[in-house]
């Protein structure tokens, strides 16, 4: 099995070069590298893509995306209609965690815990190291305002769809379980009488969900985790620096053989790994703010002034707000459904407490750890250094305070990039087999293009990879968020139920 | 109140000797033995996707070698005897199940092997009959 990967990988190169190719000798005269020939193709596809998610309507002198618009309207819709459940039941869905509910007899199945780390592993990630100097070298300071407001409503968010990943599970006669948005769009809408709305909206959402397991959740990782490496192995200068090709072939080797030859230890010693990189992280950052803690008033003077100062960066407040908004979105991902898929594993009979545990990852995602990247990046003003972009503007900030610390960076960044991608691989594989069905076959054709966009995502230009990754990523939020609202009221009745069994007694803690 | 004695068995050769050693007291004193399989298992470890998707099933497929290859077999041996005895499969860590096992089956004892453990960690922060020594709710007897 694993002698075929390289021999397919080839095989599946083969004709991306030639289109390379032919694009490379479309533009008259140019001498391309490999890498700009293949950024020449696929330049044209993600702006054409993100072009139609992100329509955008003039607010302003600013143009507002809709699609922003959308998922934090949602986000605060649900917030209301549950009564502020992130803050009502942020204490509970700690005790959750803790397994102060857990039954005994249930010991050896998924815990709350689990389920939470390894949805936050697929989470945290670049969108917390390079997505938040995205927002604030676009936006200014003052995006990280809206990036913590987004990830307090996006707790309502994810509440309302994990609860309803668990709900609308499918649980296989061999035991194995499958949820997601997927599920809960067909077999909801069919409780309904939508039969026909629930399956056209559960087919869009496979299809964007293939399309951001393949965007955000590969080509961004890759993308970032190589722009990394060249950065520490000396920039520009760098042997690296027109590699990324060879880069990404080595990550989609690494990857395929994971996913496809099926290695599960490099898996599961990167989800324990993982883990540990984000707490020497989040540790480094606590670090930096405590050396840095004189000017921490400045510092949430200018988050807080250039939230609402119409003189930051780029189109004033509204720019500040789409900007803090996007990445928050795209960090924590509330509202796109990804992380119901890893949250219905759970082992409950209650669906509310799941939804309740998965309250908790936009706030450790959004709220506590990209507010200290940001809050690390602000510190050392790197946010200015227009020359810098994405994961180089953190690791500037992190260099301030500690020269070698790019270098743990680096190791961090290949690990999350190499723990999302594995995540969104499986997201991506779930949702084509609720298309195409499971079969060994459809799913290595799957697994196959999956470790092409490594490739791909190493050798496009930052920007088009973002507009990329962003549309398909948004893009599944249309779907998962009108599904979100039409199966709202039974999220509502589940939750209220199971706080009245708390509130009689009849569930009880175990310790 | 019941005369229950608890061997805590892992289909070792000390636990085997403590299996022996509690049916010989158990027919002495007329008391039923509850025989103990812990499976070891922390909600806190970290998973992959598919293990999550997959944790059920595995689970059940655990119970059922545990059943076959370890309980069972320290059942059938000891149809002969006298003894009533019950076998149990659990997960967690093993030290805390059977003390949990203990107090929830009322257990007067428990029997449990000594494993000659001579890996680092076990010699820096003791095996599960040492916890047990410990911690345990009841008097722990420890078969060499």
């Amino acid at each position: 099995m694993r002698a075929t990967i390289p021999a397919a990988l080839g095989a599946a190169l083969l004709p991306l070069a030639a289109r390379a190719q032919e694009a490379a000798e479309a533009v008259p005269g140019a001498a391309m590298t490999f890498d700009e020939r293949i950024n020449a193709v696929f330049e044209p596809v993600a702006t054409f893509i993100s072009g139609i998610i992100f329509y955008t309507v003039p607010l302003g002198d600013v143009d507002f995306p809709l699609i922003v618009g959308w998922l934090i309207v949602a986000a605060s819709i649900f917030t209301l209609y549950f009564g502020f459940i992130q803050f009502r039941a942020f204490k509970h869905a700690i005790e959750l965690v803790r397994g102060d509910y857990s039954d005994p007899n249930d010991a050896g199945e998924v815990s709350h815990f689990q389920a939470l780390a390894t949805a936050l592993s697929g989470t945290v990630g670049l969108g917390n190291i390079a997505g938040v100097a995205v927002a604030v070298s676009l936006g200014g300071p003052g995006a990280t305002f809206w990036m913590i407001l987004a990830g307090l409503l996006g707790m309502a968010s994810k509440f309302t769809e994990c609860t309803l990943g668990v709900k609308y599970r499918n649980e296989y006669a061999d035991g194995t379980v499958s949820g997601g948005p997927m599920y809960y769009l067909s077999k909801g809408f069919e409780k309904r009488g939508m039969t026909g709305l629930g399956k056209f909206l559960a087919v869009f959402f496979a299809v964007c969900c293939i399309g951001g397991s393949l965007g955000g959740g590969n080509m961004f990782q890759a993308n970032q985790a190589y722009q990394q490496m060249v950065n520490i192995t000396g920039g520009t200068e760098s042997w690296l620096a027109d590699k990324g090709w060879l880069f990404g072939l080595v990550m989609a080797l690494i990857v395929g053989v994971v996913i496809i030859g099926g290695i599960k230890s490099i898996a599961s010693v990167t989800e324990k790994i993982v883990p540990f990189m984000a707490i020497l992280y989040v540790t480094a950052s606590i670090v930096i703010i405590v050396m840095n803690l004189n000017h921490l008033g400045e510092a949430v003077g200018a988050i807080i002034g250039g939230a609402f100062s119409p003189e930051s960066i780029g189109g004033g407040i509204v720019g500040v707000i789409i900007q803090g908004f996007r990445r928050a979105a795209f960090s924590n991902e509330a509202g796109i459904g990804s992380a119901s898929i890893a949250h219905s594993a759970v082992r409950t009979k209650e669906p509310a407490t799941e939804g309740i545990v998965s309250l908790l990852e936009p706030f450790i995602d959004t709220v506590v750890i990209c507010t200290m990247t940001a809050l690390v990046i602000v510190f050392s003003g790197s946010y200015l250094q227009t020359e810098l972009s994405g994961v180089e503007v953190t690791s500037a900030a992190f260099a301030s305070a500690f020269s070698w610390f790019p270098y743990v960076l680096a190791v961090a960044v290949v690990l999350f990039a190499f723990s999302t991608q594995l995540s969104w691989s499986y997201y991506g594989l779930k949702s084509w087999t609720y298309l195409f069905g499971e079969g060994t076959a459809k799913e290595l054709v799957f697994k196959v293009i999956f470790c092409l966009f490594v490739v791909i995502g190493c050798t496009m230009q930052l920007g088009s990879v973002v507009d990329f990754s962003d549309s398909m990523i948004f893009a599944m939020g249309i779907a998962n968020v009108i599904g979100l609202y039409v199966l709202m009221p039974e999220v509502k009745r589940e939750v209220n139920g199971y706080f009245a069994r708390i509130r009689s007694g009849e569930i009880k803690k175990h310790r | 109140m019941e005369n229950v004695l608890l061997v805590a068995y892992d289909d070792d050769e000390g636990s085997r000797r403590a299996l022996d050693f509690a049916v010989s007291r158990a027919e002495a004193s007329g008391a039923s033995l509850r025989l103990l399989h812990v499976l070891h298992w922390s909600p806190y470890s970290f998973l992959t996707q598919e293990e999550l998707a997959e944790r059920h099933k595995r689970r059940n497929e655990e119970m059922a070698r545990a059943k076959a290859a370890v309980v069972g077999p320290a059942l059938e041996r000891l149809k002969g005897s006298a003894v009533e005895v019950e076998g149990l499969i659990r997960y967690g860590n093993p030290a805390e199940v059977i003390c949990a096992v203990a107090r929830e089956t009322g257990a007067c004892q428990i029997f449990v092997g000594r494993v000659g453990g001579t890996t680092l960690s076990e010699r820096l922060f003791g095996g599960v009959a040492s916890t047990l020594v410990q911690a345990a709710p009841v008097p722990v007897t420890v078969v060499p």
